[in-house]
């Protein structure tokens, strides 16, 4: 479902020298339908970037990115926004929304981006929060205002709101309590039943020893890191 | 009268007049722009609409001049004296006896026949005017038949006070194409000017000539579910028993005496004399 | 699918001086683009090349016509350029007052572009102003007062519904929030959202302020100096960008 192919990256900084900093080189990963693959590696070692490279929020300089049938790297922008919208989700460790906009819609959107009625998606939205325990006199309020953990379960509800078949998920038990902690890995769970390919970054040892088939060290994909 | 050419303006100036005059008539509705002269008399007295009779009329005419549909007004006394004394021509108050008829905000209520003449005096020619102010733009909007504005215009009217208040200068179609400001004319006299007269309007200080010749098909504008409809006040004149005739009303004392009478002055004598 | 409209080599001289110069680009339909710069970057310069408000020296900007499909609007006439402008053409200005009539009741300004189209039936006209007005949060009590009465975000809220009321396909940004209180900007960012996706607009929006293009567009282009020095999906400009500028642009942003 997910392929990366020799695919290498460096960052051009412009305003400070033209200083060229080379972060990726020869980076390969393969992800079948209904996998769960952990990225692994020290700070720094280039986990987020690789994930942001596949997700098409940073560019790849060269190599392949197939999600599905799309070559992420050479997409144009509106390849990776159908990508983004029917078959790719991301939750990323950061809450970006329209200020004002109620919870509940933030949640749905997604599902209403991909043509799910006004109620329906609300319906699911609704379900999906109850189970994450944000309580529901929360709906209605923008999330902007919320607690970081809270945050947090807003954006995993988001990004697990439709059945994307491939799935990223950058830290997503980060700052949860057991509890809620325990309801994202079933979510996670139920998501690889239902075939998605999923990479994530777990700092969570025991989550990621608890959903991932696979863990893929990046520092191999690191040029200077690398040995 | 030697001191003056024929009917006032040089000869140059009335072929200019006529030129616009000619070129209004081709294009019905449509303001044809015209170097519009200083005349002895101010600005919103009929400027525009003399230069047009000026420029119209032949030693061979009959003139009839009518403000608010009467004869005996000072505006029309002026106008009427002048062009007697500039042109010598005949002038008559019979609607039927004149050639050329200068009007202000009326049109006599007998039918006019082919051959004759009437001229509007025009304050402001542009229906779109009030609702954008500028002159280049409404241009573009008449070239382009740009014209949902004029609409708006009437959509106000019917949220604000219920129907389209708009009583006189009340827009209408030309011939399916132009929009044009009759005059303020009240609407009650719009159906009529579908009529087998010349009819030509001049506004003096927009320097403005338009006109439409005999028979032009001329359409108010109105809604669907709001349609055009003449109104008057629901009156007889309390002179000659008119029922159909536009009227004005006429206050007769402090204590709220009032009458209806016509505004055709012409009209209502000769319907008394008749009955006489 | 067929782009919605396609520039190419576009290019508009202020005599010597360069308005902006060698833009080509495809929009989609359903797609939002936005163009961000400074200043003077030839942004606003490129918007009203685009939307037929000034002539282009050099180029072409076809647009998807229902009928014909593909034309050229530089070189069509100006009524059928007209036409676009208050049909499948919709433009929002950054000050409500230059895309509203002032003197006119929210209802009436509503219903001009369905007037200009030929719409006759007051009841309808006044039907479809209530439902628009609704859309944009404005309550149907306002619907016979004028803009002057109106705070400066329902103006701007005014002008939106006064432009999507004809349902267009295309609608052109200046600045859509600027000059708004943060609180108003929100607002009308997320009435911006709904409208764009539940009608499928395609729309370009131009303005400097790089949260406004985060969430409303999908691709950005980046002008500077009369030309495009960088372009791409917004996300991606704004967090990995690759020209200079858009560097500095990028860092020069206030965190808040």
């Amino acid at each position: 479902m997910i392929s990366v192919e020799n695919v290498s990256k460096s960052f051009t900084l412009h305003n400070q020298g033209s200083t060229v900093i080379p972060v990726m080189a020869g980076a390969s990963l393969h992800v079948a339908a209904g996998e769960c693959v952990a990225l692994v590696g020290a700070s720094g070692a280039g986990k987020s970037t690789l994930m942001r490279m596949i997700y098409g929020n940073y560019l790849t300089a060269s190599g392949r990115i197939m999600v599905g049938d799309t070559d992420v790297a050479s997409a144009a922008p509106r390849e990776v926004i159908a990508l983004r919208r029917r078959t790719l989700g991301y939750v990323s460790q950061f809450l970006r929304v329209v200020p004002r906009v109620p919870t509940i819609d933030v949640v749905a959107e997604p599902l209403l981006l991909t043509g799910t009625g006004a109620d329906e998606a609300r319906a699911q939205a609704a379900t999906l929060l109850a189970r994450l325990n944000i309580p529901e006199r929360l709906w209605g309020l923008s999330p902007t205002t919320f607690s970081g953990g809270e945050q947090q379960r807003v954006n995993i509800a988001r990004g697990f709101a439709f059945a994307y078949p491939a799935l990223l998920l950058d830290e997503p038990t980060a700052s949860l309590d057991p509890t809620n902690r325990a309801t994202v890995l079933a979510m996670v769970q139920e998501a690889k039943a239902r075939g998605a390919a999923i990479i994530g970054i777990f700092h969570d040892h025991a989550a990621r020893e608890a959903l991932c088939d696979r863990q893929v060290d990046v520092t191999g994909f690191t040029p200077g890191l690398a040995a | 009268m030697k001191e003056y050419n024929f009917a006032y303006l040089d000869e140059q100036t009335k072929r200019m007049i006529r030129r616009a005059i000619l070129k209004g008539l081709a294009i019905p509705g449509y303001q044809v722009p015209f170097a519009s002269r200083e005349m002895p008399m101010p600005y919103g007295w009929g400027t525009g609409g003399v230069q047009v009779s000026a420029a119209v009329l032949t030693p061979d005419d009959t003139l009839k001049v009518i403000d608010q549909g009467a004869d005996d007004t000072t505006n029309a006394v002026s106008i009427r004296r002048f062009f007697q004394r500039t042109a010598g021509v005949d002038v008559t108050e019979k609607t039927g006896e004149a050639s050329v008829i200068q009007t202000r905000h009326r049109i006599p209520e007998q039918a006019l026949r082919e051959g004759q003449i009437i001229v509007y005096q025009v304050p402001i020619p542009e229906p779109l005017r009030f609702l954008e102010p500028s002159e280049v733009e409404t241009r573009k909007m008449h070239a382009l038949e740009d014209y949902g504005l004029m609409h708006v215009k009437l959509y106000e009217d019917i949220s604000q006070h219920g129907d389209i208040a708009t009583a006189y200068a009340y827009p209408v179609k030309v011939e399916g194409r132009y929009v044009m400001d009759p005059s303020p004319i009240p609407k009650f006299d719009n159906p009529k000017l579908d009529m087998a007269a010349i009819q030509l309007f001049g506004a003096g200080r927009e320097q403005r000539i338009y006109a439409l010749p005999p028979y032009t098909k001329v359409v108010s504008l109105d809604f669907d579910d709001y349609p055009f409809q003449p109104t008057k006040a629901d009156h007889a004149c309390a002179l000659c028993g008119s029922t159909t005739s536009y009227l004005d009303e006429l206050i007769t004392d402090d204590a709220g005496g009032r009458m209806f009478i016509c505004s055709d002055t012409d009209y209502c004598a000769t319907r008394v004399e008749d009955a006489a | 699918m067929t782009p919605l409209l396609q520039v190419e080599n576009l290019a508009k001289y202020y005599g010597a001086r360069i308005g902006c110069t060698d833009v080509s680009f495809d929009l989609y339909p359903g797609e939002v683009m936005g163009i961000v710069g400074e200043s003077g970057s030839g942004k606003s310069t490129l918007l009203n090349c685009l939307a037929g408000h000034l002539k282009p020296d050099h180029g072409a900007v076809r647009f998807a016509t229902r009928s014909d499909g593909l034309r050229d609007t530089v070189t069509m006439s100006e009524p059928e350029r007209r036409m676009l402008g208050r049909t499948d053409w919709a433009f929002v200005h950054q000050h409500a007052r230059d895309g509203l009539r002032m003197n006119v009741s929210a209802g009436g300004n509503v219903g001009e572009r369905l007037m200009a189209v030929n719409a006759r039936h007051y009841g309808d006209i006044r039907d479809q102003a209530i439902d628009w007005l609704g859309r944009v949060e404005i309550t149907q009590d306002r619907i016979d007062d004028r803009p002057t009465a109106f705070s400066g975000g329902m103006q701007q809220r005014l002008q939106i519904a006064r432009n999507l009321v004809t349902g267009p396909r295309l609608v052109f940004m200046d600045e859509p929030t600027g000059g708004l209180d943060v609180s108003v900007q929100a607002r009308l960012l997320d009435l911006l959202r709904g409208l764009v996706r539940d009608m499928g607009l395609s729309a370009i929006i131009v303005t400097h302020d790089l949260a406004v293009v985060r969430l409303l567009a999908d691709r950005l282009m980046v002008m500077k100096d009369g030309h495009v020095v960088e372009t791409g999906l917004t996300d991606q400009v704004l967090d990995d960008p690759q020209h200079g500028y858009t560097q500095l642009l990028v860092s020069s942003v206030l965190q808040v």
